[in-house]
């Protein structure tokens, strides 16, 4: 059945409330099953075998000690994983990733596994399994990887969007370009140019749970995975085309999530597993350990950008240019690709370029990481927006303001914008009392703003009301933030009836047709979308069974606050019939009464958020603590207000780690030396004051509550935001990310020294 | 109708550019554009958006364009 997607303004009694998360006893009281809290008779613990080696050859793989060793059910290299990708080059290279194939091309990239009756057996018989490298040269940094000199990675990689092609393959797997206007006409224009470098370091999502699945894959073909994964469908999709196995016998269930952030829309040991089920014949649980989730997993891109502005001095922005190179590890990306989209897309510049470069490196393939490359572009961008104001003499948001983008504007990567709400999250930067907070000794304050697109994508929800009034509502989009009380809320608007009436739950993949991963700032837009039309046909379910309790026809029914009216002079002396009641008899009015979406969920509107850090140096140390911050973004519609400032709190603590701390460091043999917590400092609540929050709303004209994606947005603006306040704190620009207190108290002494 | 291409696409060795066709639907677009440039099949394999008056639409290819719309084929976006 068709649905009206266009948004309509109206009052809600649910929607914009704020209920408990049905999920939230089970989480605090340690009930809730995550990816290693499944279990299966006769289950193996299967472990990989990692490369120490940052790239190298593998001569030779011996297997026959380990598969001696009583308790070893099987092992499995590449040669159990053939190519049956059919000429696909992402999947293949998805496969090799899970399994390297002649080379090791990065620390901690998986040679071999095991799957043995228990964990000891498993750790021993790894150490068995005798593995002959040969070294190859290796590179790890982006700027390193595109010199003439580099060792090429692979082979067969030449450099796309370069005219003329290229006749040598080389690390740069692609040159992408975007913008408009005429930019030395611009730069003409311009009263002050500035002009930087700036570095962003590779960091991790950091979730708290490992990946981790349990596997099981029958003779006959079929097979089932328990898995934590930010989109279950997709994982049966990529696995079953991996294996070879039919999409539909493969049941994929999704457990709770410890967060993914990104990193858990890509199958890394999943494959692995069902690969050594399927040679011991019986269950096979993995886990990965937190040093393989950082060497193994997929972190974002490190960068290096170059950025050039110019205005006049009324703050007019008349030219912008950014090069940008972004490595996607051992794989080829569009890392690069998303950094010159996003990069300028908050303003209204009439002569912009961006040109990427997405380059290959010996480090794990990369994977989305919340808003991914916009914050390393807004970083860039955004410092040298606010230098270029310092040299102008106008305030940092005014700057931003003159030349905001609005509906109408031309964005940078080609289309003109709809309705967008970044001015009004600026405006209501400036109107914050935040702003005008005195500020203490050594502290500074900072703004910046972020950019991301937001999706929508493939949907299927069914809604079943039960004979006693209570409904189910089955999702298929996994709950990464919250999404199953917003679902139940607006499951109970449409319906008319309280929220605790409605149970959502999120179904395995025979129980729902394709539902696309829980990514892009999706879950509460797509999924939200097909709950309302869910509802709506179930509605006419319900209207229908009350025609017939009644007698009268379907057409003199309408539905209001949960229940049906009869319509017409001639029925007014009927009772009307409450959801309860009508499903009381559902089963001698035509049997269970449900309702059903599927969805392509397009036309997700735009994200925007401005934020206000308020920082303090310590100049002995060069150690910088967040002392206050806000954040502004447009949200379209709050299903739940909770869930969405938890979003862009959560958002801007991953920006601040990445701001100050957060930072892959690579040995001189390309070993990732940090692969812990203990190393990898994530900010904790200590860390951090209360984050603020103000939820703007500017409808998204294609929902039809005006949603729009919240889930990725306010990770953007922090880098930027953090190391504006760094530098009015101590005059020094950081263009460095992390501004960890070295980098910190390197900049000021270099500034003392100069001065 | 005019159906503007994002930069970073190369048809024919020509990056950006434009396109004009009679197309009522998103799949009209993609149908013509293949029919007259078999190369773009490879930008489709990577994945391609098409924006009308500024919203981006991924994969509903039934999708219907409105006349004198603007139409802008960009890369698609996924997230994290």
């Amino acid at each position: 059945m068709g649905h009206e997607q266009k948004y309509v303004d109206k009052k809600y009694e649910v929607v914009g409330t704020r209920f408990n998360r049905p999920d939230g006893i089970d989480k605090v009281t340690g009930k809730a099953r995550y990816g290693a809290d499944a279990s299966a008779p006769g289950q193996l613990v299967g472990r990989v075998l990692r490369s120490p080696h940052a790239h190298a050859s593998i001569v030779k793989i011996n297997t026959s000690k380990a598969e001696k060793l009583p308790g070893v059910k099987a092992i499995i290299t590449s040669a159990d994983l053939p190519d049956v990708t059919g000429g696909d080059q992402g999947l293949a290279d998805i496969l090799e990733n899970c399994m390297a194939r002649g080379r090791a091309l990065y620390d901690g990239h998986a040679v071999a596994a095991v799957a043995a009756v228990d964990e000891q057996t498993a750790a021993q018989a790894l150490k068995l399994i005798d593995v002959k490298y040969k070294k190859l040269p290796h590179v790890t940094d982006v700027d390193e990887a595109m010199c003439e000199s580099a060792p090429v990675i692979h082979d067969r990689i030449i450099t796309r969007g370069v005219e003329p092609k290229p006749t040598k393959p080389s690390n740069v797997a692609a040159r992408t370009q975007m913008g408009h206007g005429d930019i030395e006409a611009g730069f003409a224009e311009a009263d002050v140019v500035i002009e930087k470098s700036y570095k962003t370091e590779q960091t991790h999502q950091g979730y708290i749970e490992p990946h981790a699945c349990l596997a099981s894959v029958n003779p006959d073909g079929t097979a089932e995975l328990w898995v934590t994964t930010q989109g279950h469908f997709v994982f049966r999709n990529v696995c079953a085309s991996l294996l070879g196995l039919d999409i539909a016998k493969l049941k994929v269930t999704s457990s709770e999530i410890g967060g993914g952030f990104g990193g858990k829309t890509h199958v890394w040991v999943e494959p692995v597993a069902l690969a050594l089920s399927r040679k011991a014949n019986r269950p096979v649980k993995l886990v990965m350990g937190r040093d393989e989730v950082f060497r193994a997993t997929g972190p974002t891109s490190s960068t290096s950008i170059d950025v050039k502005m110019g205005a006049k001095k009324d703050g007019t922005i008349t030219a912008a240019v950014a090069e940008m190179r972004y490595q996607g590890g051992a794989f080829p990306g569009n890392w690069a690709m998303l950094g010159c989209m996003t990069a300028f897309a908050c303003y209204d510049i009439k002569n912009n370029q961006s040109i990427g470069w997405d380059v290959v490196v010996n480090r794990p393939k990369v994977a989305a990481y919340r808003a991914p490359s916009a914050p390393m572009a807004a970083f860039a961008v955004e410092s040298t927006i606010d230098e270029l104001a310092k040299e102008i003499g106008i305030a940092p948001i005014d700057m931003r303001l003159k030349n905001v983008a609005r509906e109408g504007t031309l964005a940078p990567y080609g289309p003109t914008y709809g309705p967008i709400g970044i001015e009004h999250t600026l405006k209501a930067v400036k109107d914050h009392p935040h702003m005008r907070a005195k500020l203490k000794k050594n502290q500074g304050r900072g703004v910046a703003c972020g950019f991301w697109f937001n999706i929508g994508g493939q949907t299927c929800t069914d809604l079943n009301i039960s004979v006693d009034g209570t409904v189910n509502l089955t999702l298929g989009t996994v709950d990464v933030g919250g999404s199953r009380s917003s679902m139940a809320m607006i499951a109970a608007e449409e319906l008319g009836i309280p929220y605790e009436q409605v149970r959502a739950n999120i179904a395995d993949t025979t129980s729902l047709g394709h539902n696309d991963m829980t990514e892009g700032s999706r879950g509460t837009f797509s999924s939200g979308m097909a709950t309302i039309f869910a509802a709506r046909d179930a509605i006419s379910v319900l209207k229908q069974r009350a025609a017939k309790m009644w007698g009268i026809t379907e057409e003199d029914v309408i539905w209001e606050n949960g229940q049906a009216l009869a319509t017409g002079d001639s029925h007014s002396n009927l009772p009307p019939l409450s959801l309860k009641e009508i499903a009381a008899k559902s089963g001698r009015t035509g049997g269970p009464i449900a309702g059903h979406n599927e969805v392509v969920a397009d036309g997700a509107g735009m994200g925007f958020a401005s934020h206000i850090c308020d920082v303090e140096v310590d100049p002995e140390t060069g150690r910088s603590t967040i002392v206050r911050y806000t954040v502004v973004q447009d949200a379209g519609k709050a299903i739940n207000p909770d869930y969405v400032e938890g979003q862009f709190q959560g958002g801007a603590t991953q920006g601040i780690g990445w701001a100050l701390n957060e930072e892959y460091i690579y040995g001189d043999d390309g070993c990732l030396q940090n692969a812990g917590f203990l190393d990898y400092r994530i900010p904790v609540c200590s860390d951090l004051p209360f984050i603020d929050t103000q939820i703007l709303e500017v409808p998204n004209p294609l929902h039809p509550y005006g949603v729009r994606g919240v889930g990725e947005t306010s990770i953007v603006p922090p880098l930027a935001a953090v190391g504006n306040a760094i530098a009015n704190a101590t005059g020094v620009r950081m263009t460095h990310a992390p501004m960890s207190p070295p980098r910190v108290l390197a900049g000021i002494d270099t500034l003392e020294h100069a001065s | 109708m005019r159906v503007s291409l994002s930069s970073t696409f190369d048809l024919d060795g020509g990056l950006g550019g434009s396109v004009d066709m009679h197309a009522e639907t998103i799949a009209d677009i993609m149908a013509t554009l293949i029919d007259r440039y078999p190369s773009f099949q490879q930008l489709l394999d990577r994945g391609v958006a098409v924006s009308i008056n500024g919203q981006i639409y991924r994969d509903d290819w039934t999708q219907p364009i409105p006349a004198d719309a603007q139409v802008f084929l960009i890369p698609r976006i996924e997230g994290g």
